[in-house]
């Protein structure tokens, strides 16, 4: 657990990629065995399961450090992390015992998922009382979920093909799907001749960059396919050995989510792999659901026939990946377009669609067309180079996002609250409003958009001008301006204003702008009928 | 009976005696419990300090300033209210006053440590019945590790440095922070090379005799065979500065209080962070209060509600005063 903790340490203070590579090849290469599939596990989003809860973990520690629970809130507010906070406030170990391996800890955690309430108290209580400062650190952490220190999947692969001397796509692909740390090995994961046994494994996803230049840059109209952009679930469809496989992006097996796809089970020929986005769908009007209807479904382990009616799914196909066992990735864009483009011709399933090449003489008329992205429940375009391999992560050169513009409105803050993580004690965190007559009506809440810099002086001006204190947050002078952007907007039974945003996020600070002349609520509700989400 | 001292918009304020504590507007006669900018502001017409204050007083408010000194223990009489000052451990010159008037004890903290770093004065408990302590570390989230500890753990790091080959940059308080480090380290390294606004301090203390180590300024000609083996120390406003790039290749220590909080160490951009502070931490604070056996505490600066909270339900009559006193220095540092 003390090399896990010194990794952590040092990927966590190091902003340089080069330095977090070396740190992670170098424990990659000198580690316990039985710890390293552990790290790649938890690195790539196979978090063990959760078996205790954050409440929980608050009461334990709040009886063992004998406080107040409201002092214990107040640290809380103010470290912005529960892992941290309580490996804060815990008194020193009592017994100094033999430091225990991290796949000892994790397994013990996992052997905890059936036992009462009283076990898990006792186990935790001890485990605390044998770890200094930062093995609790890291023992919460690993609890609670979520290291935060700047490391990417890609970043992972580069240094496992460092280490193992292989190539990173290799890599990517040998280290996804479904495999057990427990039962398995880095060498056995890494071995190219295991790689195939496991029938669900995906692709790794290749994603899109966002187009900062007009595309005429990138040369010959025709040489370019454009889709349109949309705003669902990123997915992977696999057929094998009479199985069928959905996989998000996240790497999350996600089939049993969507039950009206797993009859494609029968219609797909084994040995197939599709990439494409899972859409809440109106069929009879033959476009996609808001955003919001696929949120539904989102996050459930039962989904109600309800649910089913009101939002029902479909797989809205990109690329196809693998044909009659064959990764074909390698192939040309347009070649592997023609066979997806038979495929589901042939099999002629309402939940099984083709994503539509938009047809564009000139880069102009593309432009033009992009304007209507709203129109049809579309987030923009996407640009992909006919002669383009199926490459791995996210990329330039070949596929480009081209987003239309958000929407913005002119709002003020009316209330802060301490950020988390690297923004805890700075208030970072702010409510929005805009005038309702002569009433100010929150709308959003945003956490992102400005430089430090900027949050610095937001800070120290919210510390002066806090007038009311309700828990962590403070109810702040309406007086600072902010350009807040957004994606999308929709109705809201749920808000007081009556909406709801898709992305909200501070696109600029209006120091120009007073307070009287802020967007209204009824500027925002004209925005409604305009917007897919 | 008249209260000796009240809470106005110049700041503290002791009738009987027609004095202000760290005001932060101009007045006639300013008590002042230490240099930082904060407790001593500019435009008073008359300083009263301790005697190591008085050179610092003059560096930041100027040679002209008037200013009197007056050695720890020893008292003045204004209308009948005596004044002293006792050690406060949080830098050179540091004090808490103590006023007495009419059988009352009253203790006004400043900003204070409990632990002596071995430059700015061993900390004094005092017993009075009214004591008005700061809360900058007012949290159960912070406790320190004892100084050596922490030296102990800059010396590792410094040695790391040298073995990746990089510069060791330290960012601390020009004033108080950046002697601590100086004396405590003063045979950790061979040579330190130091910013303008520390250097200026420097001088200033030297002449004053105290058991400083010989530091170099750094500026435009500072050869960069200088900087290998060097511990650089500069005050947080340089962190990450166009001035700090000369270093380069280096490692960015921040020593704060701050630093006991990941997040803030990430927040400087620091490739370590060392929660090392001037100001006592919750153990420090309760520790104090309870010894003054005072009836009344009010409680200012830093997590001053949740500090008031927590005595009241431990029996204490405790209350929150807002005052103009910042941590600005120790949040922008520190």
């Amino acid at each position: 657990m003390q090399q896990f903790s010194r990794l952590i340490f040092t990927l966590a203070q190091s902003t340089k990629t080069n330095e977090k590579l070396d740190a992670l090849g170098r424990y990659f290469a000198t580690a316990n065995e039985q710890d390293r599939p552990w790290v790649l596990a938890l690195f790539t989003g196979r978090r063990p399961k959760r078996v205790v809860n954050s409440t929980q973990l608050k009461q334990w520690s709040i009886a063992m450090a004998e406080l107040p629970e409201w002092l214990f809130e107040e640290c809380y507010h103010t470290v912005g992390d529960l892992a941290e906070t309580i490996a804060l406030l815990l008194p020193p170990p009592e017994t100094k015992a033999q430091p225990q391996p991290l796949h000892h800890w994790l397994e013990s955690l996992l052997r905890l998922e059936k036992a009462t309430e009283a076990e898990k108290e006792t186990f935790i209580r001890s485990a605390w009382d044998q770890m200094e400062h930062t093995e609790r650190f890291v023992f919460n952490k690993l609890i609670t979920g979520g290291f935060r220190i700047g490391v990417s999947q890609s970043m992972i692969v580069n240094a496992l093909a460092k280490t193992y001397q292989i190539a990173p796509a290799t890599v990517s692909h040998m280290i996804s799907g479904n495999w057990d740390p427990r039962q398995t090995t880095m060498e056995a994961l890494l071995n190219e001749e295991n790689s195939n046994t496991d029938d669900s494994k995906p692709y790794p996803f290749f994603l899109a960059y966002a187009l900062e230049a007009p595309p005429a840059g990138l040369g010959a109209p025709e040489e370019w396919q454009a889709e349109w952009k949309w705003d669902g679930i990123r997915g992977q469809m696999i057929r094998r050995n009479g199985q069928l496989f959905i996989w998000s992006r996240g790497e999350e097996l996600i089939t049993e989510k969507f039950p009206e796809l797993t009859a494609l089970l029968h219609a797909l020929p084994d040995g197939t792999a599709i990439d494409g986005e899972i859409l809440a769908y109106d069929q009879q009007q033959d476009r996609p659901l808001p955003f919001q209807a696929l949120q539904t479904r989102i996050g459930r382990k039962t989904i109600t026939k309800k649910q089913l009616q009101e939002a029902p799914v479909i797989f809205h196909s990109y690329d196809l990946l693998e044909w009659q066992g064959q990764d074909i990735r390698g192939w040309p864009l347009q070649e592997r377009r023609r066979l997806l483009e038979s495929l589901v011709a042939q099999i002629h399933q309402p939940a099984l669609k083709l994503s539509p090449i938009i047809p564009f003489p000139a880069w102009d008329q593309l432009a033009i067309l992009r304007e209507q992205s709203r129109n049809n429940g579309s987030e923009g375009i996407i640009l992909k180079r006919c002669s383009s391999a199926y490459q791995v992560g996210r990329r330039r050169g070949d596929w480009w996002k081209w987003k239309i513009d958000p929407y913005t409105v002119d709002a003020v803050m009316i209330y802060a609250q301490k950020g988390h993580g690297r923004r805890s004690n700075l208030y970072t965190d702010y409510t929005f409003a805009v005038w309702n007559g002569d009433q100010l009506v929150p709308f959003a809440k945003a956490y992102s958009g400005l430089t430090d810099k900027e949050i610095a002086e937001v800070d120290s001006w919210v510390k002066k001008n806090a007038l009311e204190k309700f828990g962590p947050v403070r109810t702040v002078k309406p007086e600072l301006v902010f350009e807040i952007a957004f994606e999308g907007i929709a109705a809201s039974g749920r808000h007081k204003s009556g909406i709801a945003l898709r992305f909200p996020r501070i696109h600029r600070w209006r120091r120009d702008k007073p307070v009287s002349e802020i967007n209204t609520l009824d500027d925002l509700k004209k925005l409604l009928g305009t917007t897919p989400s | 009976m008249e209260s000796v001292l009240t809470f106005t918009e110049r700041g503290i304020y002791c009738p009987a005696g027609d004095f202000y504590i760290d005001p932060w507007k101009p007045v006639p006669r300013a008590v002042i419990t230490h240099a930082h900018s904060d407790h001593a502001r500019w435009g008073n017409q008359h300083y009263l300090c301790t005697k190591d204050s008085v050179p610092l007083l003059q560096l930041r408010l100027g040679k002209d300033i008037s200013a009197q000194g007056l050695p720890y223990g020893e008292t003045l009489h204004f209308n009948g209210v005596t004044v002293s000052f006792h050690p406060a451990g949080h830098m050179i010159g540091s004090a808490q006053v103590k006023i007495m008037h009419q059988g009352q004890t009253w203790v006004v903290s400043g900003d204070y440590k409990t632990e002596n770093d071995g430059i700015s004065g061993a900390f004094e408990p005092l017993k009075c019945q009214v004591f008005i302590t700061e809360s900058t570390f007012g949290l159960p989230i912070y406790h320190w590790k004892p100084q050596a500890a922490i030296m102990d753990d800059i010396r590792l790091w410094i040695h790391e440095n040298e073995q990746s080959g990089k510069n060791s940059i330290l960012v601390a308080y020009s004033l108080g922070k950046a002697q601590r480090l100086l004396y405590n380290l003063r045979n950790a390294v061979p040579r330190f090379l130091v910013h303008g606004a520390i250097y200026n301090a420097h001088e200033v203390l030297l002449r004053q005799n105290w058991p400083l180590p010989p530091v170099e300024l750094i500026t435009p000609d500072t050869p960069k065979e200088h900087f290998r083996g060097s511990l650089i120390i500069a005050p947080p406003s340089t962190a990450d500065s166009a001035w700090m790039r000369r270093f380069s290749p280096y490692s960015l220590g921040v020593c704060s209080g701050w630093m006991q909080v990941r997040g803030n160490a990430r927040r400087y951009n620091a490739d370590a962070g060392f929660a090392i502070s001037d100001h006592a931490d919750w153990r420090g604070l309760l520790q104090t209060i309870r010894y003054t056996g005072a009836e009344k505490v009010f409680v200012t600066h830093g997590f001053s509600s949740v500090l008031a909270r927590y005595l009241q339900e431990n029996g204490l009559q405790a209350e929150e005063v807002k005052t103009a006193f910042g941590n600005e220095e120790e949040e922008t540092t520190a």
